[in-house]
């Protein structure tokens, strides 16, 4: 399959399109909204999906299958928070808590971008060709970005500030400190990750047996899944065009970051996937997951312990920028390079 | 009716900080309070509400010195980082003890 035709294939699923027909709902000033507690019902119900199938998948599994994989997926999350930071940083001249705010983002992963991801690889390989493990990855890969990344900033403010204190004689109050328990504590009690983790516990618990009393309500592969994923992918389009009004306060260098930074991020997952042993499938669903920047988890924890990072950056770079481009683009990349790397 | 004078003390903030701001009214001696989910958009004009909902607004009524010192801690922690407001108005109440 060339890369047109693997695009093409991507572009025409009823996700993707409902993802564009939310742009051109904003664009054209549509007064269409969705409403705000279905959206959290919708997000709720596709992450305990997902951590439900994957637990009942992580059930068969051999754990020493999956100690490679897991090790790779630790490092990725620690690795592009860095980048993206130091990137921000001096290549973008952003301030110490935007190129922080931003790269807590970078560094997460996002939810809603491993699902189309997987379903692309699916409708080219089959149901076989992604670990069965991928979802858990997907936990592992949520929180170290975002910790990182907080400390980076919180570090790297205290420092600043400790240098202000000497020369300027108004340093700005500087924030409560909150303690790291308090925002351990925020990350692991995020909805995002407890409904993962719920899911998975549940999924491990019932097996494949138990799981076929809740299948057709549940299961990735059927119609209700694709159903609600295609209504929130309409939401997260209205979404992405309200922010697209912001990009002009983004700037050109946020722009290029949104794009670049992805394709670094998840070219280096896919090979450091390969590295691991996975094949062409899960390594381009593990990059995707690399390149991938979180919307759900990273928002409030960046807003309660860095707000001094302008979330117009971060919000519109993750939303406006990075989730329609590996929508549409990214994810045929990944699987092109997967395919080159393993040599199919 | 026999009415005393309190103060309302009024905090429209993003929804966020619902959490924190509960615990420094508790801190600052408050009974009670109301919150309401609110909408709309200040001097910072920062649209975050799609992900981080939209803003909350809680309502408590104390004495004239408990509402100053929640102020003076919205001035120290709050005000310069987070979309929040906070306004006074007096009011009348009956059974004041209820608020004190």
């Amino acid at each position: 399959m060339t890369f047109l035709q693997s695009f093409q294939s991507n572009i025409c699923s009823p996700m993707i399109l409902a993802f564009a027909f939310g742009i051109i709902c904003r664009l054209i000033k549509s007064e269409l909204t969705i409403p705000r507690d279905l959206y959290s019902s919708l997000s709720i119900y596709l992450l305990l999906a997902l951590g439900l199938k994957g637990g009942v998948e992580l059930s068969q599994v051999e754990w020493r299958d999956l100690f490679l994989p897991a090790a790779v997926t630790i490092l990725l999350g620690c690795i592009t928070p860095v980048s993206s930071y130091l990137t921000l940083r001096y290549l973008g001249k952003f301030s110490i808590a935007d190129a922080a705010g931003i790269a807590a983002h970078y560094g997460s992963v996002s939810a809603v971008t491993f699902i189309p991801a997987e379903k692309f690889v699916f409708a080219n390989l089959g149901e076989q060709s992604v670990a069965p493990y991928m979802p858990t990855l997907l936990t592992l890969l949520e929180i170290p970005g975002i910790q990182i990344a907080l400390a980076i900033g919180v570090v790297g403010l205290a420092k600043s500030r400790a240098l202000q204190e000497t020369g300027l004689a108004d340093p700005q109050e500087p924030s409560p400190s909150r303690s790291m328990g308090a925002i351990w504590h925020e990350l692991l009690t995020a909805r995002s990750m407890v409904l993962l983790v719920g899911g998975m516990i549940i999924g491990l618990i019932i097996g494949y047996d138990g799981f076929t009393s809740v299948k057709p309500f549940f299961d990735k592969g059927d119609w209700m899944f694709k159903g609600a994923l295609t209504i929130f992918l309409l939401e997260m389009g209205l979404v992405a065009g309200t922010r697209l009004s912001d990009l002009k306060h983004a700037g050109a260098f946020l722009i290029a970051f949104g794009i670049a930074m992805p394709i670094l991020h998840g070219a280096l997952g896919v090979y450091l996937g390969t590295l691991a042993g996975l094949g062409v499938g899960s390594s381009t669903v593990l990059g995707t997951m690399a390149a991938s920047a979180s919307y759900i988890a990273a928002p409030p924890a960046v807003r309660m312990t860095l707000p001094e990072a302008n979330p117009t950056y971060y919000l519109t770079a993750a939303l406006a920028i990075t989730f329609p481009f590996n929508l549409l683009l990214g994810i045929p990349i990944y699987f092109r390079i997967a395919s080159a790397l393993v040599g199919q | 009716m026999n009415t005393h004078p309190l103060t309302l003390l009024t905090i429209v903030s993003e929804t966020l900080l619902k959490e924190r701001l509960i615990h420094e009214l508790r801190e600052a001696g408050a009974k009670g309070f109301t919150i309401t989910e609110v909408s709309g958009e200040g001097s910072r004009q920062r649209r975050v509400s799609e992900i981080l909902g939209e803003n909350i607004k809680i309502e408590v009524i104390v004495k004239p010195e408990i509402a100053d010192k929640i102020l003076s801690v919205l001035q120290k922690q709050f005000f310069p980082r987070y979309a929040v407001v906070a306004y006074l108005s007096e009011v009348q109440v009956v059974r004041e003890e209820k608020y004190i």
